[in-house]
This record gives structure tokens, sequence and C-alpha cells, in this order.
């Protein structure tokens, strides 16, 4: 962090990041601050650059997805479909029923695994080191067991094909998830109590970086950070694909838009993401997880132009691909949710304390491997 | 703001703790859970996470995937299954494979690797060379304790290094193994029963040939008489 004195002499400008553990990564904030009041605030980002839109391009279809898992490395999977949605889109590949069932709960077990993860990234941003986020991880580590024992690694997935999934599930792990699913409610009131009532992150939280619905919806901004404003806007109901429009589910809205209503709308979407999980788990039906017909080897799509979008964890996920007929996209563009929605920041942050504009980082919910790409 | 779509339903605002509360209720709250998360991590199972890593090891799923290996049957990794293809070369996303096919000396393929290099300091463990290899010649490992101190050489897998028994597989992944194998066994039968068949079809062939040339004759001679 390097301070210096502005000529103004009663400005200060203080270089927060790029290293900084509130920073969630290598980003940077240049703040102007009046005392402890923020008048100015300069986003600074691109240090985790990969040239992934670029390399897409030179690499083969199924090249890419294995770099998808790498774009938002808490929720892998719902990058992977992201693509394949993508990509079936343009080749026209039909996808079997059980994988979609499959996808769906990879997907909710995603949102579960992003979530709990902010919860206790969170409460770190406004000082609550060690316990909210020890408890956090240690139930996102049950569900990357879970990864690891279907897709091979915890992580970096790499597990949707065009026209499904790589494997079958193994045997048992429908009851893996299914005991998990039924263990996670509890772990949820568990930490609303720890939480929901402690005055201190009332009174950091409420009221903190509201902005109107309108300037929400002008700036791009989807996901909890919009439906907390109390935007009814969900991919999963307005596109309605893969088969969410099988499940009963409801899409949680906020009140106020504040750090607070953030905080809750992602609760009450963990609550919504269990109800789709158990309805999943039980319709899933057998059949094939891969589609037969869809090629691994020598894979070229006709000349197309597709958007594939989902609702990821942190909102609208799209790949936007061009193909030429040949066996690499000759445009690949990524519409990251955490870098548009990270564009409102400054507009959030004026007028509020330091202090505030660390934990309104934190309530966006960024990862920069995706915001630099 | 109206909703922007009309489809998805609306519900109530999250709740919020709106009855009057003790100040500092709410902290000793927390502060319970936190305890009693203390006291359980004494003796309950489902809170004691933590593996005390060289001593006591955590158990590693049959499909955990690491650096890809080499299968070679029987017991020489001359019979490495690889035929030098270069499909996984070419589709390994960061390009960590280096193949050359070997030759002999009239510069005929003899379909099997030369050089087989992974750079396993830029492998990213995908897995899709073994997704792609039709010879069931590369499959992934799970090998994980390979920290060297030679971060050039050291992380540069060879030939000799990569190749692993046909037996290694199956006991790492004996689903998949046997599977492969049955496949394989399979497959060479009907190879042999097509080269049996046609062994015995050029010999068929061969004898109704020498049958008509044994009987032209005959016929010639039963012309003249």
């Amino acid at each position: 962090m390097s301070v210096e004195y502005t000529d103004s002499d009663r400005l200060l400008r203080v270089s927060l990041g790029p290293q900084h553990p509130s920073t969630h990564g290598v980003f940077r904030m240049n703040v102007e601050l009046d005392g402890e009041t923020v008048v100015k605030l300069k986003p600074v980002f691109g240090y985790l650059h990969r040239n992934h839109e670029k390399i897409a391009e030179g690499a083969t279809y199924l090249s890419s997805m294995p770099y998808t898992d790498r774009l938002d490395y808490i929720c892998p999977l719902t990058n992977n479909w992201a693509y394949a949605l993508a990509v079936e889109k343009l080749a026209g590949i039909e996808v079997p029923e059980r994988a979609e069932y499959m996808r769906v709960i990879l997907a909710e077990l995603t949102r579960l695994i992003n979530h709990t993860a902010f919860m206790g990234f969170i409460l770190g941003d406004m000082g609550a080191w060690g316990s909210a986020l020890m408890y956090a991880f240690r139930e996102r580590e049950k569900i990357l067991d879970l990864f690891e024992h279907l897709t091979g690694a915890r992580m970096m997935a790499n597990f949707m094909r065009f026209g499904g999934c790589r494997n079958d599930l193994p045997a048992g792990w429908r009851e893996q998830v299914g005991t998990l699913v039924e263990g996670y409610g509890p772990f949820l009131d568990e930490m609303e109590k720890f939480l929901v009532g402690n005055e201190i992150l009332l009174s950091r939280s409420q009221d903190v970086g509201q902005l109107p619905a309108e300037t929400l919806v002008n700036g791009g901004i989807t996901g909890p950070m919009l439906r907390a404003a109390g935007v009814s806007y969900d991919i999963r109901k307005v596109d309605r694909y893969g088969i969410y429009d099988r499940f009963e589910f409801r899409i949680p809205l906020g009140e106020k838009g504040d750090v607070y209503d953030r905080i809750m709308i992602r609760f009450l979407e963990m609550r919504e993401s269990l109800k789709i999980l158990r309805q999943a788990i039980d319709q899933l039906p057998e059949g094939d997880y891969v589609n037969p017909k869809a090629r691994i080897r020598g894979f070229k799509p006709p000349v197309g132009e597709a958007y594939g979008r989902i609702e990821g964890p942190k909102g609208e996920l799209g790949f936007h691909l061009i193909s030429d007929g040949t066996p690499n996209p000759y445009r690949y563009r990524v519409r990251p949710p955490s870098f548009i929605n990270l564009t409102l920041l400054e507009d959030m942050c004026l007028g509020l304390d330091l202090a505030d504009a660390v934990i309104i980082l934190g309530s966006i919910d960024i990862v920069l491997g995706e915001v630099d790409r | 703001m109206q909703p922007t779509s009309a489809n998805t339903p609306a519900q109530s605002p999250p709740e919020k703790p709106g009855r009057w509360m003790l100040p500092g209720l709410g902290l000793f709250q927390g502060l319970a859970v936190t305890g009693r998360n203390m006291v359980q991590s004494f003796y309950n199972k489902e809170r004691m996470t933590t593996v005390q890593y060289p001593e006591e090891r955590a158990p590693i799923s049959p499909n955990f995937r690491n650096f890809p290996f080499l299968v070679y049957d029987g017991n020489s990794i001359d019979n490495l299954r690889c035929v030098a293809c270069s499909i996984c070369e070419k589709e390994c996303p960061p390009q960590c494979i280096y193949i050359v096919l070997e030759r002999d000396e009239n510069g005929k393929s003899l379909k099997r690797p030369k050089i087989f290099d992974i750079d396993v300091s830029v492998c990213m463990n995908c897995g899709i060379c073994a997704e792609v290899c039709p010879f069931d010649a590369i499959y992934m490992d799970g090998e994980y304790e390979l920290a060297t101190d030679d971060r050039f050489e050291g992380l540069l897998f060879h030939r000799e290094r990569l190749a692993k028994s046909a037996d290694y597989h199956m006991k790492l992944r004996p689903e998949q193994a046997s599977e492969v194998i049955a496949r394989r066994k399979a497959e060479e039968e009907k190879k042999a029963a097509a080269a049996a068949a046609k062994a015995a079809k050029a010999k068929a062939d061969a004898e109704s040939k020498k049958a008509a040339a044994d009987a032209r004759p005959a016929d010639e001679k039963g012309g003249d008489a």
C-alpha cells in the first residue's frame, strides 16, 4: 500500500492492492480519501490476464473446456456448462435427459460451494478472521470430495462435454449427494445463527453500498447483486435452459440492495438450491450420460454464431462463439459476471468510509480469474 | 422498478431480525456457535477434518487424476500400446506433449514412439489426452508425491518414466482397466479371426485354382480323346 498526498493537500491518495488480503486476489483500488471518506475510486485490474479468449481461438473446441475451469475457479462446473451450452447451440447437439439432470445437480452443488465460500470471505473482510471461513470451508470440502470422486479433480473438473458429461456417476454417488443435502440445511441454520443477529455485522453491512435498481439494470449487473435490489431476474427462470422448468423453486428477492441484503439473498438462494437438488436426485433417470452421436475427435461445428448463457452463482455467465467451420472457433468471447458486476464499484463506494469499500468489494463476490481472464 | 421478467414469481424479502433484541445478544449467540464447534471438534467426527498428512493419508478416489502415464503390455516397455499417432499431442490444451515417431533405416514407420516427453510443469491434469487416445495407450495417474529439486529435467518426464505396466493400471482403476483389456482382447480375437478367415480364404482360393489347373489338362485330355 503506497500513500501520497495530493496537491490540494487535503485528499490522500491510497493505492489499495494489488497484493492485499481484502482485494480477493490481485486487484487494485486507487482511492482518494478525504479523511476516511472515499471521494474517488479507480479500480485497476488485469494483473491476472492470461489471454484466455485468444488462446481459445487457436485451440480446438474441446481444448478450451479445461481453460473454462480456470475462469471462475471457485465454481468450475457452471463455467463448463455455459461453454458446453454455447457449443451445443452452435452445433445443434441434443443432450440426453440423464446428462441434463447431472448438470443441474452439479450446478446447484457449485452454487452451494460459491455462496458458502462467499460467507466465509465476506466475514473475513469484516474482520472475523478464522471461524466463519473455517466453517464455510469445512462444508465446501465435503462437496469438493464429491466432485473429486465424480470428475477426478476437486476444482479443475473439466467434466462437461458437448452433448453430455464425461463419465457416468460412480456407484453410490447419488446417495452421497442425498446425505450431503440433508446435512446442509442444519449447517445453514447454524451459519445463520452465527451471523444474522450479530450486531457488528448488522452495523457494518446495513445501508451500505446501495444503488437504485435502475442503475444496476443499466449497468448490466446480474445475479444475487441485482436480485438483492429487488429486481426479479434469474436466467434459470427467464431462459429455462436445460431442464430448470421441471423443478419447483423460487427466486429470493431483496429489498434495499445493501450489503446485508446481498448476504441474506445468498442464504436464501442456497436453501432454494437444496430444494432443486432434492428434486433432481429423486427424479434422476437412467440412460446415456452423453449423446452417443457427439464426437470427441475431429469436432467441427457448422458455420454460425451462438450465445449460450446460464445463471452462474455470480450472475449471468455467457459464451459467445463464432464458427467458420474449422476445428477452432473464429471468435470466442466470455461474458464474465464478476467483471461486469465490478464496474459499478465506484458508484457504490463514494461517500462511504474506506472500510466500507472493502466490504462492498467483498459483497460483489468477484474472482479475479474471471475478471481478468 | 418493475420486474424485468413477468414469469418470475416474486418472493417476500429476506427476513430481518425486526424484533427488539438485547444489545449484544446476537454476539453471544454467535459465540455459542463457536463454542459448540470448538467442543465438538474434540469428539465429533463431522467436525474433525484435519488429517495429519505424512503419517495419515486421506483416502483417494479411484477417479482421481494427476499426470498421464503410458501403458505397456507384458513385461517390456518396448510393448507400449502407443503408436505415436500424435492425436494427444495435437489435442493437449497447454501443448505439453512431445512425440517423435520411430522409423527404421528405410524411413518406414515402426508405429512406436522414439521420444515421448511430457513436461509436467506445464501439464494441467485435464485428462484430454487419455480421452482422445484411440489406442487405450495413455491414462491419468493417481501419484501425487512428485516433488523434486530439479525443476527442468526433474519435471520433464521421458518415455521410460511415463511407461507403466497394464498391471499397474489394473491396480489403479480396476473397472476401467478390465473393461479396456476385455475390449482389446475381443478386438484382437476379431482381428485374429479375420486374419484366419482371410488365410483360409486365400488357401481355399489357391486350392480351387490348383484344382482348376489340375482339372484343365484332364478336360483338354478329354477333349482330345
